[in-house]
């Protein structure tokens, strides 16, 4: 692993962490709220997936920037403009449809990813990959499952999640526009350039929309701006002020 | 439409070399999804390796009002136990 | 209690020259401790008070993840939001579990979730009192979960077979959500003046709607004497406030914190605190829906499950595609 470049190897953990600790917010943010009880207890089983592996994404980050900050403190300190997660995780949660459609754009992503973390030349990322992506297995098989299950159940079901697509693809480019940090990663051998994994997640992502009797929007635009931090969606701010509000509030406080 | 999702009996294998025991129910669109949360409600504790779901109309019991004539006659069948017989301990273990 | 009030025949307990041949030996088996199961024989007044008590401790949790979940975006540390969300993440579960032990006397969850909807069932008072700052979500685990055990334990011992298996998994899982509560206590009672601050007004706001949980006094109600007689209610009312407060007490002072009544007092000869009753005609109000959250908690619900009735719906439809595909398969 010599020759990483130790900030950008910090973006790339970042990059990870931020997703799942933004995704397992909003997750989060169904608990009492869901249609169903049983659901309601698969959707904290989720969130807790996320922010578990946000502890280890964050903390690896924290440890090789180096200044003594820990996971708590990347979580809960920094500033909108220093997340670099994609915009797609921090959309509003919208209907349960949305939420799990989100949640399965997202789920097939870091699938594929986690599959070829687990080469990584680096061991830390090496063993976070192991542990996360046997959590992620369970997590696209069962938002899979609804999709398709939603998506071909009644009509009203059908129109919502095909809504729900149809707003969120456009941020799925995003997860394959790979940068600078992505080709230096590779180079090292740390993780894939995500560019190479859209073949593998197309397929993916076909063949469940196509169970679940839904049609991809014939478009490729892509939103952008979430993972290199160039810019977010206004939802952002308004997450990290519930989240970040009790270590601003009471700077320094043990809890 | 407004029916809901049929009943789940769930049953658990709480460690391997064990039988499948009856955790509780839930309910459950399908067999799939009930194998589904039948994981996440019922193994969040690392309760188990193997889980079986039956759904509940499926079910065939006993009645009680026959437990007489069901399970009373082998109370008298004591032979069947180990305890029936006196061994001498010189004899050791048997 | 997470059951309060809970109505039973209202005739209070039979004599036993009263009974039919087949309460009797219903009753011979509670006093010998046999379970019953659901298909046993039972009085109807038994099945129906089960019922109501049931759903209630089961609406009770539902709800009772709405004053908690209200934290869990805001919780200080990852940590911290893991371990509530976890826990108010139990509490479905619990509620799944109760929802369940009703089900096995014939009444379905949909139609208990529709009775509290509608505002015939209740569910606990406590839960409509609202949380303000994160030390009221260590007050809830200490104090909140703290009496629900009280009830909770004993509780494993009832007579009814579904609902006792429902309370020994509950009672297995609950074990760590008190310990948390007095975690997050301990943290705020040896933090800053402002986390003091806040750990004290919790316990000023939380302490008699805690007392209140376990209902007022039943020594002389017929509702209470019949469910004991069932053993579906183990304790009185008082029995069990009176342990909650002389195991609480100690907690607060280990905590430096100060329990808010002045006429709390140890009193050794009964080896009990005296202390102050909590104010009942405030009870009364919260259970007529005049408690401070009353109307969010069930606006709340109520906007789940409408909201919800889609997916409910879509899913189902999805499941009976396929099996019919999979008959013309075949």
């Amino acid at each position: 692993m010599a020759g990483v470049d130790k900030d950008m190897l910090a973006q790339f953990l970042l990059r990870m962490g931020d997703n799942t600790l933004i995704l397992g917010h909003r997750v989060s943010e169904w608990c009492g709220h869901s249609p169903v009880l049983e659901e309601d207890i698969a959707l904290a089983n989720t969130a807790l997936d996320l922010l578990g592996q946000t502890q280890l994404w964050l903390g690896y980050a924290a440890e090789v920037m180096g200044d003594g900050k820990t996971a708590d403190d990347l979580a809960f300190l920094r500033d909108a403009w220093d997340f670099r997660n994609l915009l797609l995780v921090e959309l509003p949660n919208g209907d349960f449809g949305q939420t799990l459609m989100r949640q399965f754009l997202f789920d097939a992503f870091h699938s594929v990813l986690l599959g070829r973390l687990l080469q990584s030349s680096d061991q830390s990322v090496r063993e976070i990959a192991e542990k996360a992506s046997k959590e992620v297995a369970y997590h696209v098989e069962r938002s899979a499952d609804t999709v398709v299950g939603l998506g071909d159940g009644t009509e009203e079901s059908h129109a919502r999640m095909q809504a729900a697509l149809d707003l969120l693809w456009p941020y799925v480019g995003e997860m394959f526009a790979s940068d600078d940090i992505d080709r230096a990663m590779a180079a090292a051998g740390v993780a894939p350039d995500p560019a190479g994994l859209r073949d593998e997640y197309d397929a993916l992502v076909g063949k469940v929309m196509a169970e679940a009797t839904l049609s991809i929007p014939d478009s490729s635009f892509a939103h952008k701006g979430g993972r290199t931090g160039a810019t977010h969606t206004e939802h952002l701010g308004h997450l990290l002020c519930h989240m970040q509000w009790l270590q601003r509030a009471y700077p320094g406080a043990n809890w | 439409m407004k029916h809901e999702w049929p009943l789940w009996e769930i049953f658990i294998r709480g460690q391997h070399g064990m039988s499948h025991r009856h955790v509780g129910s839930l309910h459950a669109p399908d067999a799939e999804m009930a194998i589904k949360n039948a994981r996440d409600v019922y193994t969040r504790r690392n309760e188990g390796v193997s889980i079986w779901v039956v759904e509940a109309r499926h079910i065939t019991a006993t009645a009680p009002g026959e437990k007489g004539p069901m399970f009373e006659p082998s109370e008298s069948k004591v032979y069947r136990h180990p305890t029936f017989f006196d061994i001498p301990d010189e004899v050791g273990h048997m | 209690m997470y059951a309060q009030m809970v109505k039973s025949t209202g005739e209070g307990v039979k004599d036993r020259d009263a009974m039919s041949p087949e309460e009797a030996a219903f009753q011979d088996k509670v006093d010998a401790d046999i379970k019953i199961e659901p298909r046993d024989w039972m009085p109807e007044g038994y099945r129906k008070t089960l019922i109501r008590q049931i759903g209630q401790h089961a609406h009770s949790e539902i709800v009772g993840q709405l004053p908690e979940g209200n934290w869990i975006t805001r919780a200080p540390t990852l940590e911290r939001k893991m371990i509530l969300l976890a826990k108010v993440q139990d509490e479905a579960g619990h509620g799944l579990y109760l929802y369940s032990a009703a089900e096995t006397l014939g009444v379905t969850r949909d139609e208990l979730t529709e009775a509290l909807l509608s505002g015939k069932m209740k569910y606990s008072s406590i839960f409509n009192y609202p949380t303000l700052t994160w030390a009221d979500i260590g007050a809830v685990g200490w104090l909140v979960d703290g009496a629900a055990i009280m009830n909770q334990v004993p509780l494993q011992r009832t007579s009814y077979g579904p609902y006792s298996r429902a309370m020994i998994r509950i009672c297995k899982e609950e074990s760590f959500h008190q310990r948390q509560g007095y975690d997050i206590m301990m943290k705020m009672a040896q933090g800053s003046e402002a986390q003091k601050k806040m750990a004290q007004d919790a316990l000023n706001r939380f302490w008699y709607p805690s007392l209140m949980m376990f209902g007022p006094s039943d020594a002389e109600s017929v509702h209470s004497a019949q469910s004991m007689a069932w053993k579906i209610k183990i304790n009185t009312n008082d029995e069990l406030r009176q342990k909650f407060v002389d195991q609480t007490v100690p907690q607060a002072e280990y905590l430096g914190l100060t329990v808010p009544d002045e006429n709390l007092k140890w009193n050794e000869e009964k080896g009990g605190y005296d202390f102050s009753e909590p104010d009942w005609s405030e009870f009364f109000d919260v259970l007529k829906g005049n408690g401070p959250c009353n109307h969010d908690r069930l606006n709340d619900r109520v906007k789940a499950w409408e909201d919800g009735q889609w997916v409910r719906d879509g899913l189902l439809a999805h499941a009976e595609k396929k099996a019919a595909r999979k008959v013309a398969a075949e």
